[in-house]
């Protein structure tokens, strides 16, 4: 019972980790009062941008030195009126299409893109063309009277069977 | 002639991996090169009353070396930026990224000082505007203020004789042919 108890609570504790995860990302780093505004505009412009420093992490999640004067800088321009358009445009000239996790579609792109996608219609191209070419193969065969009569023999065998 | 087919797409993916492995996943193309130099005003480290704009080397091909006395690659690149400056080739300004005056102060006075003189961005907000993701970082900078090339960690002596040096010999000759 004791043991049950226990497990329950680490459970229930469990539970709060994202909760102080998230409460520690907004924490602000400036001395202004925390806009709940501009600080869920910020979260979610930042999961939409890369870490440069630890490159498999959003802008969000990072706690490099250079994702915090990043998130600073864009809360400064956040709260100076700035659309979210200018602010990623701002970020991209300074370090590239690389801290978009979203890269944009140009011809440059468009094999990242749209080259799935041709795999996909080309695999299906060649199952296709391999069933048809499989099933060109068959060819019907009419039952000859012996094999007929004996498919007969074998039915009526089965039938008595599962009426015994 | 069956696994003909096969065997050319497992070379194609096996040369495409073969390039992905050759490559540094942390040296990211900076979209600076070829465009104007962000312009700054920032006290200089060594006498912070006096202050320091890209615009002054106007007319002149100069390296700006990103460094700090916290980054560790910066120190074992240092002995390489002061044999570079005693050649003489082309002048080096340091950019002194989120550092403490103090500690850099102490930094330059231990490893000696390969720089004209050295900026500092305080705030990071200088590094920012360069797109500063990982220092050391250096930047050749030409007489119409551009950037022409980029170093993203160590320069190496490698680096050093085959891109910066025959850009900046090149840089000069079309300055003077002007």
């Amino acid at each position: 019972m004791k043991l049950l108890s226990r497990i329950l609570l680490s459970l229930v504790l469990l539970t709060f980790i994202p909760a102080f995860a998230v409460a520690q990302l907004r924490r602000p780093t400036s001395n202004n009062p925390p806009d709940p505004a501009v600080e869920e505009r910020l979260t979610k412009l930042s999961r939409e941008l890369r870490c440069l420093v630890c490159q498999n992490e959003t802008l969000a999640d990072s706690r490099a030195d250079l994702a915090e004067d990043l998130r600073d800088e864009i809360r400064d321009q956040i709260r100076a009126g700035k659309s979210d358009q200018e602010i990623v445009a701002f970020l991209t000239q300074r370090y590239g299409d690389f801290i978009l996790y979203r890269p944009p579609v140009r011809p440059k792109t468009y094999l990242l893109w749209f080259g799935p996608f041709i795999l996909l219609l080309t695999g299906l191209a060649i199952l296709f063309r391999y069933v048809k070419r499989r099933r060109d193969l068959i060819e019907e065969e009419p039952l000859s009277v012996a094999d007929h009569r004996r498919a007969e023999e074998l039915l009526r065998a089965s039938s008595r069977k599962e009426t015994a | 002639m069956r696994y003909l087919i096969p065997l050319i797409l497992f070379g194609v993916l096996v040369a495409f991996l073969a390039i992905g492995l050759g490559r540094d996943p942390h040296e990211v193309p900076s979209p600076l090169i070829n465009k104007a130099a962000p312009s700054f005003k920032l006290a200089q480290l060594k006498d912070p009353s006096k202050s320091f704009t890209a615009e002054e080397m106007r007319g002149r091909v100069w390296l700006l070396n990103v460094w700090a006395s916290w980054c560790i690659s910066c120190r074992d690149e240092h002995p390489l930026l002061i044999e570079y400056a005693r050649t003489g080739a082309v002048p080096i300004y340091g950019l002194n990224y989120k550092d403490r005056p103090e500690d850099a102060l102490g930094w330059l006075q231990e490893l000696g000082d390969p720089y004209v003189l050295s900026v500092s961005d305080l705030d990071g907000r200088v590094g920012i505007d360069y797109g500063v993701y990982g220092a050391p970082e250096t930047y050749l900078i030409d007489q119409q203020g551009v950037i022409r090339f980029k170093q993203i960690g160590a320069v190496t002596p490698d680096v050093w004789t085959k891109n910066i040096l025959p850009l900046v010999q090149e840089l000069n000759r079309q300055g003077t042919a002007k």
